[in-house]
């Protein structure tokens, strides 16, 4: 299967244009001791009947969560993605089109982000969004670049209960920019004391945290604001319904996974990253930022501004590398966020919450499991202790149909990290309650 | 005169944000009825505000959206030559298979063992863009191009670390692209620029006398970003082996060459390839992209985790750990739903259909630039290969009309324009890659148009400083959105 359009005849036609006789004159700049002497060795062009044939068996080979009851999270979740998402960001000038170099044929992309930006403003309570990161991971990373710009402030300090992929991408990031998070221990999965000296650029904590769990942020972040350094929030969008939001809880940087936002789980990717500041910080935000301005006739119009951030501008003092980012992601979370508006936001938290606590309350009824950390609040999210190894656990749920958590490295292995969302059913929870039990049995 | 293919008009009832269609109580979404009983949030962490977000029907997201579509100009709508970008068009069946719930569906914290499907598709990537790259092993996981060379640069630290040598400086040549030096100093080294020669290549003579022992690599796009194959390439790569340094592959401009020549096969030890340009992942706006990075043997044990092996003995596909890894530059597994798509297109067009894509991208760009040369010449003499970088300096002497307004004026011929002032190292530059998927008919249309431009500076320049005026907004007022910033509905 091709997509070059041309016939034999435009070939020589346009080679005859051009002046020269075969197209492999067109490639005698390519000095002989560096060409390929040889065909790729991959397998010859097919159909499009048989790249889907291939594909759909590959497919076919994964038990996905439309196979399997999904109450697996830890970072990824299975919420409802409603039809007019992707029947919208699916629609064909919004994702064959490039990043907005010529803003008079980019007005819906330009426009829908600045959309996108109001709304995660208005989501979290803080003043600037930018118009997407890679992800969450990357999004924490580049947060931490943003506050360790502040003058003689280069150490940063991470909560336990952070997403270790997070911390984990933190270090990777940290080898180049200069920095090994340190992380902060917690105390019954959640809060902790962390040290801020003068040279502490920002504070991380997770709410809720990795566990599930609802922290004491304020409290932290006051910490943080009383030795000088930036607090920064991993938050879950869709918590923001029902839980205060970073902004009131005085956090100067949020990030997110944005998945959450009418994106699909995709094994892990793409999804959105997500971040939010203090005004203040506009000028260090990393990354693409839409503005409004007007044109040559007063009319209102949306462009790429503030570029003197970015890296086609600035090089090497760029804010960041960041070029191609999440844009259709972005466009997929505001049309998503227009359908639950603040009704639907504040209902699907709630649902959250109701199911997580059903769920906990059946689960725990099982003997031999307990909560991991017994009374602490949670939102969609909380942690198991097993009588048995939680992967073994998980394995033989599978078999009953059931993706029943994330197996967490406490609790010596013998802990399972559980996330419902509003899409779990009461019978669907009954159901595993009942094949958590006999599988314990 | 109808310009290029976006919507202008509409009543004005439709004009604004969604914001501006909210009516409190007015609502699209639905749940089903409560099946567990109600719990509250404790006090402390209760929100008592709601988010201003807006109230609506599905009716009016669908209107709103739609029409935000179709302001927008995309590959679907028609040809979009802008340099660097490769602006291809995105195969349909690519979306299919991205959908299908096997892998659109899958979560990422699942076992190894019920994801044997996305496993393998990734374990075959790799292997393909080993292959055609010239690579021994390659990481997926870099969500876009300049996460890859990010990547690129951590492993070249390791490396040298590894030898027991810090090194502080990357060369890049002056024509690089913004994220070469952005992404230097994000990997904490310093940028060592290294000067163009008359021919618009490498300054081979300039780089032996700028490249030490302090020097831990350099970073190169071939062809280049001006569009031409830097002919020296094997002496470039032996000036930087030689003083122990590694060579960077910037795969921006890989689909030239598909089939035809190698990275590895040239000297390079790291190669990033960016999906969304040769292998027509749709960029959506924007992103997302994919940045795979393929590596040279010796480097395999540094790249990030969790890498994909298969269990010879068995067949079965797993995630697994290196010791001496980088770590982890995405959240999972990198963009897997981009990556299917690549996947789908790689295999599609298989190793005859792969050179053929090369071909027909250097015989397009070619053609065209023969068609506009007149006007609008080459910024260097050398044979472009799958775009090339053309001047609008001497109009501008003539006219005063500059590159941008021809740009606008090609828009009002109902075209998208190429890129324009990039790269920065030519005057009044304008970088055209009509990419291989573009009839002969739709270049020789493109042509007429940018002559037509061209000539109307000499008769009526008022025509391109006024332009663009076909489209649903008109030059927009840069300075002012930087000055007066609003970036969010009040």
């Amino acid at each position: 299967m091709r997509f070059a359009p041309h016939t034999d005849d435009d070939v020589r036609e346009m080679l005859a244009r051009i002046g020269l006789d075969g197209l492999d004159e067109l490639f005698e700049q390519i000095p002989p001791s560096v060409r390929l002497d040889r065909p790729l060795d991959l397998p010859e062009g097919v159909s499009e009947m048989e790249i889907l044939a291939d594909m759909r068996g590959l497919a076919a080979a994964n038990r996905s969560a439309d196979d399997l009851v999904c109450f697996a999270g830890a970072g990824a979740y299975d919420h409802y993605v409603p039809s007019v998402v992707w029947a919208l960001a699916g629609r064909s000038e919004f994702y064959t089109s490039y990043t907005p170099y010529q803003p008079e044929l980019s007005q819906g992309v330009l426009q829908a982000l600045f959309e996108y930006q109001s709304m995660i403003c208005e989501l979290t309570g803080l003043e600037v969004s930018n118009a997407s990161l890679y992800d969450g991971a990357t999004a924490l990373a580049e947060a931490v670049n943003l506050a360790r710009s502040a003058p003689g402030r280069d150490r940063v300090l991470v909560s336990e209960a952070v997403d270790p992929r997070y911390v984990e991408t933190l270090w990777t990031y940290g080898r180049g920019a200069g920095y090994e998070p340190e992380v902060f221990p917690v105390r019954d999965g959640r809060g902790g004391d962390p040290q801020v000296e003068g040279d502490v650029a920002a504070v991380i904590v997770q709410h809720p945290n990795r566990y599930g769990i609802l922290e004491p942020a304020r409290e932290l972040f006051g910490t943080a604001h009383a030795g000088g350094a930036r607090a920064i929030q991993v938050f879950d969008p869709l918590s923001l319904g029902v839980l205060v939001p970073p902004g009131a809880l005085r956090a100067d940087v949020a990030v997110a996974e944005g998945q959450v936002l009418g994106n699909h789980l995709n094994f892990g990717g793409p999804y959105l990253g997500v971040i939010a500041t203090r005004l203040d910080d506009v000028r260090r935000m990393p990354g693409r930022i839409v503005g409004e301005t007007v044109d040559v006739d007063g009319k209102i119009g949306y462009v790429l501004t503030l570029q003197a951030r970015e890296q086609h501008i600035r090089r090497e003092k760029a804010t960041s590398n960041i070029c191609t980012n999440q844009t259709l992601m972005a466009i997929a979370a505001t049309v998503y966020l227009s359908w639950l508006g603040p009704g639907g936001l504040a209902e699907l938290g709630r649902r959250c919450v109701a199911k997580a606590a059903y769920t906990a309350e059946r689960l725990t009824e099982i003997p031999g499991v307990e909560p991991l950390f017994p009374g602490a609040p949670s939102f969609k999210e909380f942690a198991l202790r097993l009588p048995r190894p939680a992967d073994e656990v998980r394995d033989e749920l599978i078999e009953r149909g059931f993706l029943a958590g994330v197996p967490l490295p406490d609790a010596n292995g013998h802990a399972l990290l559980v996330a419902v969302t509003e899409r779990r059913t009461k019978a669907e929870i009954d159901a595993l309650a009942g094949a958590m039990r006999e599988a314990l049995a | 005169m109808t310009g290029a293919p976006v919507r202008t008009q509409g009543p004005d009832i439709q004009s604004g944000t969604i914001k501006d269609r909210s009516r409190a109580g007015r609502r699209a979404y639905s749940f089903p009825a409560p099946d567990v009983p109600g719990v509250s949030v404790p006090e402390e962490f209760a929100r008592r505000d709601r988010p201003a977000l807006p109230e609506v029907a599905e009716r009016d997201i669908v209107a709103h959206y739609t029409r935000l579509a179709q302001m927008n100009y995309g590959v679907d709508t028609g040809v979009y030559p802008l340099g660097s970008c490769s602006m291809k068009y995105n195969p349909k069946v690519a979306e299919t298979v991205a959908g299908l719930p096997g892998f659109q569906r899958a979560h990422p914290q699942q076992p190894d063992h019920t994801v044997q499907g996305a496993l393998e598709l990734l374990w075959r990537l790799e292997r393909a863009m080993c292959e055609i790259t010239g690579m021994a092993r390659a990481t997926l996981q870099p969500p876009a191009g300049a996460c890859g060379e990010l990547t690129g640069l951590l492993l070249m630290r390791a490396h040298h670390t590894k030898q027991g040598s810090a090194r502080a400086r990357i060369a890049i040549p002056d024509s690089s692209h913004g994220t070469n030096p952005a992404s230097v100093r994000l990997a904490g080294y310093e940028a060592l620029h290294i000067p163009s020669d008359a021919r618009g290549l490498v300054d081979v003579s300039a780089l032996e006398k700028l490249v030490d022992e302090d020097v831990a690599g350099l970073m190169l796009t071939n062809p280049n970003t001006l569009g031409l194959f830097e002919e020296d390439i094997e002496k470039i790569t032996n000036v930087v082996h030689n003083v122990g340094g590694l060579v960077y592959y910037d795969g921006a401009n890989l689909n030239a060459i598909l089939g035809r020549c190698r990275p590895g096969d040239m000297g390079f030890d790291i190669v990033h390839i960016n999906t969304h340009k040769t292998f027509a992942t749709p960029h959506g706006g924007g992103g997302p992209g994919a940045g795979p990075v393929g590596v040279t043997e010796e480097l395999v044990r540094y790249l990030p985790v969790p890498s994909v092996e298969r269990d010879e003995a068995t067949g079965e596909f797993r995630l697994a750990d290196r010791p001496d890894s980088i770590g982890r530059m995405h959240g999972f597994h990198g963009n897997f739903g981009v990556l299917v798509r690549a996947y789908a297109y790689v295999f599609l067009h298989g190793s005859d259909g792969l050179q053929e894509v090369g071909e027909r991208a250097v015989l397009n760009a070619n053609y065209l630039a023969e068609l506009v040369k007149e006007a609008f010449p080459l910024a260097y003499s050398g044979r472009p290969m799958h775009e090339f970088v053309a001047t609008a300096r001497p109009l501008r002497e003539r006219t005063g009309v500059r590159a941008m307004d021809v740009a606008k004026r090609v828009i009002d011929l109902g075209f998208h324009p190429s890129t324009v002032y990039f790269p920065l190292v030519v005057e009044e530059s304008m970088m055209v890659e009509p990419t291989e998927t573009e009839t002969m008919e739709t270049l020789d249309g493109l042509a007429a148009a940018m002559l037509q431009a061209a000539e109307e500076a000499k008769t009526d320049p008022e025509i391109l400083h006024r332009a663009p005026v076909t489209t649903p907004v008109r030059r927009l007022d840069e300075a002012r959105a930087a000055r007066h910033l609003k970036l969010r509905w009040s």
